[in-house]
């Protein structure tokens, strides 16, 4: 499992796990039931401390992308794939308003930022 | 969670120095880095783990049993790497293995020969004519090789090179891999244990002032910076430690959220380095 961990960003390292671990899911590079790395295995590859590693997986777990069987290690749970992708268009219409309100004072008109919002998707 | 030393109510009297009443819990399964100045005390406590030191009264424990009388199975289930060259000088790494082998009754000797050949070590040069870090490395072997469940050192990468030393970590790290080991080790090289351990340990005059997971420490602890106008009372009592130069301040704080909502855009925030740490707490128990 390729994770790469920045010294310099401003995220903290368990963070940059748990995202990293949570693309590869969302994305289906790793399948339910693949297993992850032991905790300890992965600190030692990762050049990190035990804990930070743990809190990643952690709260993998409590967001419900990997489960833990002891003795035996984590794993990647089931996704349900609807529910996340819910979930993800609630935020996108969220931020949306927020473009929306933002373009309204400026008097931006709908045209505008929809050919706006054509040119960066297209990017 | 289950704790691989502990120290229940210590105090040690010595002339110049006092440990009073002092109570440590060290985890088992984690890396615990100690820090704090010179004379702080950190000798001492090492020195009362391995029972080369005795406390006055308070007791002390190691995988839950009390030194000193369970002094030779704690021993057994321990490695110690001292800072200074605790072998026979006169003697190589092959009379030193022959002699030190039979008294571990768990001593793997391909466990120590996969470590000489990884460390480089000569077998057949006296001990006297290593480098500090080859030194290092002869006790890590040892203790490596009797399978010791907790590694003890004091300042083990005291004087070594930086290449070395990122080396070292990468060993300890290799360590610990296996489940239910413990690495509990005294250090001024703050910057190794930023990354690698799990656990801080402040000392100071003899006092623990702070001791928690590494992680919470470096994204709670702030370095404020602002103007002295900011400082009233109230808002004094955030801050952990201030130092006030003619117009401007800079403080340690414990909370960096807390000191966002009440400064807002007023003050500059820096994350902390240990280095720092040590600065303010010991500047505070000193005021």
């Amino acid at each position: 499992m390729e994770i790469i961990i920045s010294n310099s960003s401003k995220e903290p390292i368990y963070e940059q796990i748990y995202k990293q671990i949570q693309a590869k899911i969302l994305t289906g590079e790793l399948t339910e039931g693949t297993p992850l790395p032991s905790i300890r295995q992965l600190a030692k590859d990762l050049h990190i401390s035990v804990i930070t590693t743990k809190r990643a997986y952690e709260e993998l777990e409590k967001a419900g992308f990997i489960y833990l069987i002891v003795g035996k290690g984590s794993f990647v749970a089931e996704q349900n794939m609807s529910v996340i992708r819910e979930k993800k268009l609630r935020v996108i219409e969220e931020q949306l308003q927020d473009v929306i309100a933002n373009s309204k004072e400026i008097g931006l008109p709908y045209e505008e930022l929809q050919a706006l919002l054509k040119l960066l998707y297209e990017e | 969670m289950e704790n691989v030393i502990e120290f229940h109510n210590v105090s040690k009297k010595f002339a110049s120095f006092e440990i009073d009443q002092l109570n440590l819990k060290v985890k088992k399964g984690y890396i615990t880095g100690f820090i704090g100045t010179n004379g702080a005390g950190k000798s001492t406590i090492i020195k009362m783990i391995m029972n080369i030191l005795q406390p006055d009264t308070g007791d002390v424990h190691v995988f839950g049993l009390q030194q000193p009388q369970a002094e030779k199975v704690i021993k057994s289930r321990l490695g110690f790497v001292y800072d200074q060259n605790i072998f026979y000088p006169w003697l190589n790494l092959q009379e030193i293995q022959k002699m030190i082998a039979p008294t571990y009754p768990t001593w793997d000797q391909a466990t120590f020969l996969h470590y000489v050949e990884q460390f480089e070590l000569p077998m057949k040069k006296a001990i006297k004519h290593f480098s500090k870090g080859m030194q290092t490395k002869a006790s890590l072997a040892i203790a490596l090789s009797h399978h010791a469940e907790l590694l003890i050192m004091d300042e083990p990468t005291a004087g070594l090179d930086p290449a070395f030393r990122m080396e070292l970590m990468a060993i300890f790290q290799q360590v610990m891999v296996e489940e239910g080991r413990s690495i509990f080790f005294s250090t001024h090289t703050t910057s190794d244990l930023e990354r690698y351990a799990d656990y801080i340990v402040v000392l100071d005059q003899g006092k623990i002032l702070l001791h928690a997971p590494t992680d919470e420490i470096l994204q709670n602890y702030v370095v404020v910076k602002g103007s002295n106008t900011l400082l009233d009372r109230d808002t004094k009592a955030h801050f952990i430690h201030i130092i006030q130069e003619t117009h401007t301040f800079r403080a340690l704080a414990s909370c960096k959220r807390e000191i966002a909502d009440i400064f807002g855009e007023h003050v500059v925030m820096e994350n902390i380095s240990l280095d720092e740490l040590i600065f303010y707490l010991k500047a505070a128990q000193r005021q």
